[in-house]
Protein backbone atom coordinates (compact mmCIF):
# COMPACT_ATOMS: atom_id res chain seq x y z
CA UNK A 1 0.00 0.00 0.00
CA UNK A 2 1.31 3.42 -0.92
CA UNK A 3 0.57 6.03 1.70
CA UNK A 4 2.32 9.32 2.38
CA UNK A 5 4.44 9.68 5.51
CA UNK A 6 2.60 11.36 8.40
CA UNK A 7 2.00 15.09 8.22
CA UNK A 8 -0.22 17.68 9.82
CA UNK A 9 -3.06 19.16 7.84
CA UNK A 10 -4.81 22.47 7.88
CA UNK A 11 -7.34 24.05 5.61
CA UNK A 12 -6.83 27.66 4.61
CA UNK A 13 -9.92 29.87 4.67
CA UNK A 14 -8.29 32.95 3.11
CA UNK A 15 -5.25 33.78 0.98
CA UNK A 16 -3.85 35.80 3.88
CA UNK A 17 -4.41 32.85 6.21
CA UNK A 18 -2.60 30.50 3.84
CA UNK A 19 0.39 32.86 3.63
CA UNK A 20 0.39 33.30 7.40
CA UNK A 21 0.45 29.51 7.84
CA UNK A 22 3.25 29.13 5.29
CA UNK A 23 5.24 31.81 7.15
CA UNK A 24 4.65 30.19 10.51
CA UNK A 25 5.54 26.66 9.37
CA UNK A 26 8.50 27.53 7.16
CA UNK A 27 10.27 25.14 4.84
CA UNK A 28 8.47 22.03 6.12
CA UNK A 29 5.10 23.21 4.80
CA UNK A 30 3.69 22.69 1.33
CA UNK A 31 0.53 23.93 -0.32
CA UNK A 32 -1.85 21.30 -1.66
CA UNK A 33 -4.52 22.01 -4.28
CA UNK A 34 -5.40 19.21 -6.72
CA UNK A 35 -2.69 17.04 -5.19
CA UNK A 36 -2.24 14.92 -8.29
CA UNK A 37 1.49 15.65 -8.48
CA UNK A 38 2.25 16.20 -4.81
CA UNK A 39 0.50 13.12 -3.36
CA UNK A 40 2.21 10.66 -5.74
CA UNK A 41 5.56 12.24 -4.82
CA UNK A 42 4.71 11.95 -1.12
CA UNK A 43 3.77 8.29 -1.56
CA UNK A 44 7.19 7.68 -3.11
CA UNK A 45 8.90 9.75 -0.36
CA UNK A 46 10.24 12.12 -3.03
CA UNK A 47 8.46 14.85 -1.06
CA UNK A 48 8.10 14.72 2.73
CA UNK A 49 6.36 17.87 3.94
CA UNK A 50 5.50 17.92 7.64
CA UNK A 51 2.52 20.21 7.08
CA UNK A 52 0.05 20.52 4.24
CA UNK A 53 -1.95 23.70 3.74
CA UNK A 54 -5.09 22.85 1.74
CA UNK A 55 -6.11 25.81 -0.43
CA UNK A 56 -9.07 24.15 -2.16
CA UNK A 57 -11.55 26.41 -0.34
CA UNK A 58 -9.97 29.61 -1.71
CA UNK A 59 -12.54 30.08 -4.46
CA UNK A 60 -11.32 33.65 -4.99
CA UNK A 61 -8.29 32.08 -6.73
CA UNK A 62 -10.43 30.36 -9.36
CA UNK A 63 -11.18 32.56 -12.39
CA UNK A 64 -10.27 33.33 -16.00
CA UNK A 65 -10.86 36.95 -17.00
CA UNK A 66 -9.69 39.71 -19.29
CA UNK A 67 -8.26 42.77 -17.55
CA UNK A 68 -5.75 45.50 -18.49
CA UNK A 69 -4.75 43.92 -21.82
CA UNK A 70 -4.07 40.62 -20.13
CA UNK A 71 -5.86 37.38 -19.57
CA UNK A 72 -5.62 36.66 -15.86
CA UNK A 73 -6.00 33.15 -14.54
CA UNK A 74 -6.37 32.37 -10.83
CA UNK A 75 -3.90 29.80 -9.53
CA UNK A 76 -6.65 27.45 -8.33
CA UNK A 77 -8.31 27.26 -11.77
CA UNK A 78 -8.59 23.58 -12.64
CA UNK A 79 -7.46 21.97 -15.88
CA UNK A 80 -11.04 21.22 -16.90
CA UNK A 81 -11.89 24.92 -16.62
CA UNK A 82 -8.91 25.91 -18.77
CA UNK A 83 -9.89 23.29 -21.34
CA UNK A 84 -13.48 24.54 -21.59
CA UNK A 85 -12.93 28.29 -21.31
CA UNK A 86 -14.38 30.14 -24.31
CA UNK A 87 -12.18 33.15 -23.52
CA UNK A 88 -9.00 31.06 -23.62
CA UNK A 89 -10.06 29.16 -26.73
CA UNK A 90 -10.64 32.49 -28.46
CA UNK A 91 -7.50 34.26 -27.24
CA UNK A 92 -5.05 31.43 -26.61
CA UNK A 93 -6.17 28.16 -28.19
CA UNK A 94 -2.79 26.72 -27.16
CA UNK A 95 -4.33 26.08 -23.71
CA UNK A 96 -6.95 23.76 -25.17
CA UNK A 97 -4.33 22.01 -27.32
CA UNK A 98 -2.37 21.25 -24.17
CA UNK A 99 -5.28 20.51 -21.86
CA UNK A 100 -6.69 17.85 -24.16
CA UNK A 101 -3.49 15.85 -23.68
CA UNK A 102 -2.71 16.54 -20.02
CA UNK A 103 -3.31 13.33 -18.03
CA UNK A 104 -6.97 12.27 -18.43
CA UNK A 105 -10.34 13.99 -17.90
CA UNK A 106 -10.76 12.65 -14.35
CA UNK A 107 -7.35 13.97 -13.27
CA UNK A 108 -8.15 17.25 -15.03
CA UNK A 109 -11.13 17.68 -12.70
CA UNK A 110 -8.70 18.14 -9.81
CA UNK A 111 -5.34 19.45 -11.02
CA UNK A 112 -4.79 23.23 -11.11
CA UNK A 113 -2.68 25.59 -13.21
CA UNK A 114 -0.92 26.99 -10.14
CA UNK A 115 -0.02 23.49 -9.00
CA UNK A 116 1.24 22.54 -12.44
CA UNK A 117 3.55 25.55 -12.65
CA UNK A 118 4.76 25.29 -9.04
CA UNK A 119 5.49 21.57 -9.41
CA UNK A 120 8.06 22.69 -12.04
CA UNK A 121 8.29 19.25 -13.61
CA UNK A 122 10.20 19.70 -16.88
CA UNK A 123 7.82 17.28 -18.61
CA UNK A 124 4.71 19.23 -17.66
CA UNK A 125 2.84 20.90 -20.55
CA UNK A 126 1.44 24.16 -19.11
CA UNK A 127 4.91 25.39 -18.18
CA UNK A 128 5.89 25.31 -21.85
CA UNK A 129 2.57 26.93 -22.83
CA UNK A 130 3.02 29.80 -20.37
CA UNK A 131 6.70 30.23 -21.28
CA UNK A 132 5.91 30.47 -25.00
CA UNK A 133 3.15 33.00 -24.28
CA UNK A 134 5.62 35.19 -22.30
CA UNK A 135 3.29 34.99 -19.32
CA UNK A 136 4.10 36.20 -15.84
CA UNK A 137 2.94 35.04 -12.44
CA UNK A 138 1.85 36.92 -9.32
CA UNK A 139 3.52 35.68 -6.14
CA UNK A 140 2.08 36.90 -2.86
CA UNK A 141 3.93 36.98 0.43
CA UNK A 142 3.57 38.77 3.78
CA UNK A 143 5.08 41.93 2.27
CA UNK A 144 2.70 42.02 -0.67
CA UNK A 145 2.79 40.94 -4.28
CA UNK A 146 5.52 40.64 -6.86
CA UNK A 147 5.21 39.82 -10.54
CA UNK A 148 7.75 37.42 -12.04
CA UNK A 149 8.15 36.60 -15.73
CA UNK A 150 8.09 32.94 -16.71
CA UNK A 151 11.66 33.41 -18.02
CA UNK A 152 12.76 33.95 -14.42
CA UNK A 153 10.32 31.57 -12.74
CA UNK A 154 12.12 28.23 -13.09
CA UNK A 155 15.27 28.06 -11.01
CA UNK A 156 15.95 24.36 -11.47
CA UNK A 157 14.20 20.98 -11.60
CA UNK A 158 11.15 21.11 -9.31
CA UNK A 159 12.30 24.55 -8.06
CA UNK A 160 10.65 27.89 -8.75
CA UNK A 161 10.91 31.54 -7.74
CA UNK A 162 8.13 31.01 -5.19
CA UNK A 163 9.93 31.40 -1.85
CA UNK A 164 9.23 30.20 1.67
CA UNK A 165 6.04 31.73 3.00
CA UNK A 166 4.85 32.72 -0.46
CA UNK A 167 1.89 31.66 -2.59
CA UNK A 168 1.47 31.82 -6.36
CA UNK A 169 -1.91 33.47 -6.85
CA UNK A 170 -2.31 34.38 -10.53
CA UNK A 171 -1.00 33.82 -14.04
CA UNK A 172 -1.06 36.78 -16.44
CA UNK A 173 -0.89 36.34 -20.19
CA UNK A 174 -0.38 39.55 -22.20
CA UNK A 175 -2.92 40.29 -24.94
CA UNK A 176 -1.38 41.61 -28.15
CA UNK A 177 -2.79 41.82 -31.67
CA UNK A 178 -1.97 39.26 -34.36
CA UNK A 179 -1.57 36.38 -31.91
CA UNK A 180 -1.47 32.72 -32.96
CA UNK A 181 -0.33 29.85 -30.75
CA UNK A 182 -0.31 26.06 -30.57
CA UNK A 183 0.98 23.12 -28.54
CA UNK A 184 2.15 19.78 -29.98
CA UNK A 185 2.93 16.70 -27.93
CA UNK A 186 3.98 13.11 -28.51
CA UNK A 187 3.17 10.64 -25.74
CA UNK A 188 3.48 6.86 -25.43
CA UNK A 189 -0.18 6.36 -24.60
CA UNK A 190 -3.24 8.49 -23.79
CA UNK A 191 -2.67 10.51 -20.65
CA UNK A 192 1.06 9.91 -20.27
CA UNK A 193 3.71 12.52 -19.73
CA UNK A 194 5.27 13.85 -22.94
CA UNK A 195 8.12 12.06 -24.69
CA UNK A 196 8.59 15.59 -25.98
CA UNK A 197 6.26 18.57 -26.46
CA UNK A 198 6.58 21.99 -28.04
CA UNK A 199 4.66 25.23 -27.47
CA UNK A 200 4.84 28.01 -30.04
CA UNK A 201 3.40 31.52 -29.98
CA UNK A 202 3.65 34.12 -32.73
CA UNK A 203 2.48 37.71 -32.88
CA UNK A 204 2.34 39.02 -36.44
CA UNK A 205 2.06 42.54 -37.82
CA UNK A 206 1.38 43.07 -41.50
CA UNK A 207 2.61 39.61 -42.45
CA UNK A 208 5.80 39.80 -40.35
CA UNK A 209 6.54 38.03 -37.07
CA UNK A 210 6.82 40.85 -34.54
CA UNK A 211 7.40 38.57 -31.53
CA UNK A 212 7.83 34.83 -31.05
CA UNK A 213 7.84 32.37 -28.16
CA UNK A 214 9.06 28.76 -28.35
CA UNK A 215 9.30 26.44 -25.35
CA UNK A 216 9.78 22.69 -24.97
CA UNK A 217 8.67 20.09 -22.40
CA UNK A 218 10.45 16.91 -21.31
CA UNK A 219 13.73 17.59 -23.12
CA UNK A 220 15.82 19.31 -20.44
CA UNK A 221 16.21 19.65 -16.66
CA UNK A 222 13.54 22.37 -16.71
CA UNK A 223 11.14 23.73 -19.33
CA UNK A 224 13.40 24.78 -22.25
CA UNK A 225 12.90 28.31 -23.54
CA UNK A 226 14.33 28.36 -27.09
CA UNK A 227 15.64 31.93 -27.20
CA UNK A 228 17.82 31.30 -30.29
CA UNK A 229 14.82 30.04 -32.25
CA UNK A 230 12.79 33.04 -31.06
CA UNK A 231 15.52 35.42 -32.28
CA UNK A 232 15.57 33.71 -35.66
CA UNK A 233 11.80 34.12 -36.07
CA UNK A 234 11.57 37.80 -35.08
CA UNK A 235 11.21 40.24 -37.97
CA UNK A 236 10.75 37.55 -40.62
CA UNK A 237 7.78 36.49 -42.72
CA UNK A 238 6.31 33.11 -41.68
CA UNK A 239 7.35 30.29 -44.02
CA UNK A 240 7.88 26.52 -43.99
CA UNK A 241 11.65 26.99 -44.42
CA UNK A 242 11.79 29.39 -41.48
CA UNK A 243 9.87 27.01 -39.24
CA UNK A 244 12.08 24.10 -40.29
CA UNK A 245 15.14 26.17 -39.38
CA UNK A 246 13.61 27.07 -36.00
CA UNK A 247 12.92 23.37 -35.45
CA UNK A 248 16.56 22.52 -36.15
CA UNK A 249 17.68 25.10 -33.61
CA UNK A 250 15.23 23.77 -31.02
CA UNK A 251 16.52 20.27 -31.64
CA UNK A 252 20.11 21.48 -31.04
CA UNK A 253 19.33 23.65 -28.01
CA UNK A 254 17.48 21.08 -25.91
CA UNK A 255 19.20 18.57 -23.64
CA UNK A 256 17.11 15.42 -23.28
CA UNK A 257 18.23 12.34 -21.38
CA UNK A 258 17.57 8.74 -22.40
CA UNK A 259 14.89 6.95 -20.36
CA UNK A 260 11.95 4.58 -20.77
CA UNK A 261 10.31 7.08 -23.09
CA UNK A 262 13.11 7.03 -25.64
CA UNK A 263 16.76 7.65 -26.51
CA UNK A 264 18.36 11.08 -26.84
CA UNK A 265 18.47 11.27 -30.65
CA UNK A 266 14.77 10.36 -30.92
CA UNK A 267 13.80 13.05 -28.41
CA UNK A 268 15.92 15.66 -30.20
CA UNK A 269 14.27 14.68 -33.47
CA UNK A 270 10.83 15.03 -31.88
CA UNK A 271 11.71 18.44 -30.40
CA UNK A 272 12.55 19.69 -33.91
CA UNK A 273 9.52 18.22 -35.64
CA UNK A 274 7.09 19.31 -32.93
CA UNK A 275 8.51 22.85 -32.90
CA UNK A 276 8.00 23.07 -36.65
CA UNK A 277 4.44 21.73 -36.42
CA UNK A 278 3.52 24.03 -33.52
CA UNK A 279 4.89 27.06 -35.40
CA UNK A 280 2.97 26.08 -38.51
CA UNK A 281 -0.32 25.88 -36.60
CA UNK A 282 0.46 29.05 -34.63
CA UNK A 283 1.08 30.93 -37.90
CA UNK A 284 -2.17 29.66 -39.42
CA UNK A 285 -4.06 30.82 -36.33
CA UNK A 286 -2.30 34.22 -36.35
CA UNK A 287 -3.23 34.61 -40.02
CA UNK A 288 -6.82 33.80 -39.17
CA UNK A 289 -6.79 36.51 -36.48
CA UNK A 290 -5.36 39.11 -38.86
CA UNK A 291 -7.82 38.39 -41.69
CA UNK B 1 -2.11 13.43 15.14
CA UNK B 2 -5.60 12.41 14.23
CA UNK B 3 -8.36 14.70 13.05
CA UNK B 4 -12.08 14.22 12.87
CA UNK B 5 -13.38 14.11 9.33
CA UNK B 6 -17.05 14.03 8.33
CA UNK B 7 -17.91 13.25 4.74
CA UNK B 8 -21.29 12.88 3.11
CA UNK B 9 -21.17 9.59 1.27
CA UNK B 10 -24.24 8.54 -0.71
CA UNK B 11 -26.39 10.91 1.32
CA UNK B 12 -25.20 9.78 4.76
CA UNK B 13 -22.65 11.51 6.93
CA UNK B 14 -19.71 9.34 7.86
CA UNK B 15 -17.52 10.68 10.69
CA UNK B 16 -14.26 9.15 11.81
CA UNK B 17 -11.01 10.09 13.52
CA UNK B 18 -8.26 9.54 10.99
CA UNK B 19 -4.67 10.42 10.31
CA UNK B 20 -4.53 13.34 7.85
CA UNK B 21 -2.58 11.13 5.46
CA UNK B 22 -5.47 8.73 4.98
CA UNK B 23 -6.47 8.53 1.33
CA UNK B 24 -10.10 8.88 0.35
CA UNK B 25 -10.22 5.37 -1.15
CA UNK B 26 -9.32 3.85 2.23
CA UNK B 27 -11.73 6.10 4.14
CA UNK B 28 -14.52 4.89 1.88
CA UNK B 29 -13.53 1.23 1.96
CA UNK B 30 -13.17 1.28 5.77
CA UNK B 31 -16.84 2.26 5.98
CA UNK B 32 -19.10 -0.76 6.51
CA UNK B 33 -20.85 -1.76 3.28
CA UNK B 34 -18.75 0.44 1.01
CA UNK B 35 -16.08 -1.83 -0.45
CA UNK B 36 -17.40 -1.44 -3.98
CA UNK B 37 -14.89 1.30 -4.73
CA UNK B 38 -11.78 -0.53 -5.84
CA UNK B 39 -8.26 0.30 -4.84
CA UNK B 40 -6.11 -0.33 -7.89
CA UNK B 41 -2.84 1.14 -9.11
CA UNK B 42 -2.49 3.74 -6.32
CA UNK B 43 -0.90 6.12 -8.84
CA UNK B 44 -3.99 7.83 -10.40
CA UNK B 45 -3.53 5.90 -13.64
CA UNK B 46 -6.05 3.05 -13.61
CA UNK B 47 -9.31 4.70 -12.55
CA UNK B 48 -10.68 1.74 -10.55
CA UNK B 49 -11.07 4.05 -7.52
CA UNK B 50 -13.14 6.75 -9.24
CA UNK B 51 -15.97 8.21 -7.16
CA UNK B 52 -18.06 11.32 -7.74
CA UNK B 53 -17.21 14.40 -5.70
CA UNK B 54 -19.96 17.01 -6.04
CA UNK B 55 -21.00 15.17 -9.20
CA UNK B 56 -17.57 15.13 -10.84
CA UNK B 57 -15.44 12.00 -11.15
CA UNK B 58 -12.22 12.04 -9.10
CA UNK B 59 -9.56 9.44 -8.35
CA UNK B 60 -9.93 8.60 -4.68
CA UNK B 61 -6.41 7.11 -4.40
CA UNK B 62 -4.96 10.54 -5.06
CA UNK B 63 -7.28 12.57 -2.85
CA UNK B 64 -6.94 12.92 0.91
CA UNK B 65 -10.06 12.05 2.88
CA UNK B 66 -9.52 15.26 4.86
CA UNK B 67 -9.88 17.28 1.64
CA UNK B 68 -13.43 15.94 1.15
CA UNK B 69 -15.06 17.30 4.30
CA UNK B 70 -17.98 19.47 3.26
CA UNK B 71 -18.30 17.76 -0.12
CA UNK B 72 -20.82 15.22 -1.35
CA UNK B 73 -19.47 11.90 -2.52
CA UNK B 74 -21.19 9.19 -4.51
CA UNK B 75 -19.83 5.69 -4.80
CA UNK B 76 -20.86 2.75 -6.96
CA UNK B 77 -23.20 1.56 -4.18
CA UNK B 78 -25.45 4.57 -4.84
CA UNK B 79 -26.23 3.57 -8.42
CA UNK B 80 -28.81 0.89 -7.69
CA UNK B 81 -32.02 2.43 -6.36
CA UNK B 82 -35.00 0.59 -4.90
CA UNK B 83 -33.71 -2.67 -6.30
CA UNK B 84 -33.37 -1.25 -9.80
CA UNK B 85 -30.05 -1.04 -11.52
CA UNK B 86 -28.90 2.28 -12.91
CA UNK B 87 -29.13 2.27 -16.74
CA UNK B 88 -25.32 2.30 -16.87
CA UNK B 89 -25.18 -0.85 -14.73
CA UNK B 90 -27.91 -2.44 -16.82
CA UNK B 91 -25.98 -1.57 -19.99
CA UNK B 92 -22.82 -3.23 -18.67
CA UNK B 93 -24.94 -6.31 -17.87
CA UNK B 94 -26.70 -6.44 -21.23
CA UNK B 95 -23.61 -5.93 -23.36
CA UNK B 96 -21.07 -7.94 -21.37
CA UNK B 97 -18.96 -4.87 -20.60
CA UNK B 98 -16.93 -6.65 -17.93
CA UNK B 99 -15.01 -9.83 -17.44
CA UNK B 100 -13.03 -9.79 -14.19
CA UNK B 101 -14.93 -6.74 -12.95
CA UNK B 102 -12.06 -5.01 -11.22
CA UNK B 103 -12.26 -1.80 -13.25
CA UNK B 104 -16.07 -1.83 -13.29
CA UNK B 105 -16.87 0.43 -10.28
CA UNK B 106 -14.64 3.18 -11.69
CA UNK B 107 -15.94 2.66 -15.22
CA UNK B 108 -19.55 2.87 -13.97
CA UNK B 109 -18.99 6.07 -12.01
CA UNK B 110 -17.00 7.70 -14.82
CA UNK B 111 -19.74 6.79 -17.30
CA UNK B 112 -22.50 7.96 -14.94
CA UNK B 113 -20.81 11.37 -14.63
CA UNK B 114 -20.46 11.60 -18.41
CA UNK B 115 -24.15 10.91 -19.02
CA UNK B 116 -25.21 13.33 -16.27
CA UNK B 117 -23.33 16.07 -18.11
CA UNK B 118 -23.80 14.94 -21.68
CA UNK B 119 -26.86 12.67 -22.10
CA UNK B 120 -26.13 11.91 -25.76
CA UNK B 121 -22.36 11.47 -26.16
CA UNK B 122 -20.67 10.40 -29.38
CA UNK B 123 -18.49 7.29 -29.36
CA UNK B 124 -15.42 9.53 -29.37
CA UNK B 125 -16.71 11.50 -26.37
CA UNK B 126 -17.26 8.26 -24.46
CA UNK B 127 -13.76 7.06 -25.30
CA UNK B 128 -12.24 10.34 -24.14
CA UNK B 129 -14.31 10.33 -20.92
CA UNK B 130 -13.13 6.83 -19.95
CA UNK B 131 -9.54 7.38 -21.10
CA UNK B 132 -8.53 7.69 -17.44
CA UNK B 133 -9.87 4.22 -16.65
CA UNK B 134 -8.01 1.10 -17.67
CA UNK B 135 -9.67 -2.25 -18.45
CA UNK B 136 -7.32 -5.15 -19.11
CA UNK B 137 -10.02 -7.65 -20.14
CA UNK B 138 -12.55 -6.31 -22.60
CA UNK B 139 -10.73 -4.03 -25.01
CA UNK B 140 -13.26 -1.23 -24.31
CA UNK B 141 -15.56 -2.05 -27.24
CA UNK B 142 -18.30 -3.47 -25.06
CA UNK B 143 -17.82 -0.79 -22.42
CA UNK B 144 -18.40 1.93 -25.02
CA UNK B 145 -21.42 0.01 -26.34
CA UNK B 146 -22.79 -0.29 -22.78
CA UNK B 147 -22.58 3.45 -22.22
CA UNK B 148 -24.34 4.02 -25.56
CA UNK B 149 -27.02 1.51 -24.49
CA UNK B 150 -27.52 3.44 -21.24
CA UNK B 151 -27.73 6.77 -23.09
CA UNK B 152 -30.38 5.40 -25.46
CA UNK B 153 -32.44 3.88 -22.66
CA UNK B 154 -32.29 7.04 -20.58
CA UNK B 155 -33.41 9.08 -23.59
CA UNK B 156 -36.27 6.59 -24.10
CA UNK B 157 -37.26 6.83 -20.44
CA UNK B 158 -37.29 10.63 -20.61
CA UNK B 159 -39.64 10.51 -23.61
CA UNK B 160 -42.07 8.22 -21.81
CA UNK B 161 -42.27 10.68 -18.93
Amino acid sequence: MQTPAPFEYERATSVEGAIEALQRLGSEARVIAGGHSLLPMMKLRLANPEHLIDINDLHELSYIREEDYEVRIGALTRHVELERSDLLTLRFPIFRDAEEVIADPVVRNRGTIGGSLCQADAAEDLSAVCSALKASVVIRGPQGERVVGLDEFYIGPFTTAVGEGELLTEIRVPLRPGAGNAHEKVERRAGDWAVAAASAALWTEGGTIAEAGVALSAVGPTTVQCTRAEELLRGKAPSEELFAQAGEIASEDCSPVADGRGPVDYKRHLAGVLTKRALRRAAARAQHQED
Amino acid sequence: MTIQVSININGETVSRDIEPRQLLVHFIRDTPGLTGTHWGCDTSNCGACVVLMDGKPVKSCTTLAAMCEGHELRTVESLERNGELDPVQQGFHELHALQCGFCTPGMLMTSRALLDENPNPTEQEIRIAISGAICRCTGYKNIVAAVQWAAQHEAGARQEV
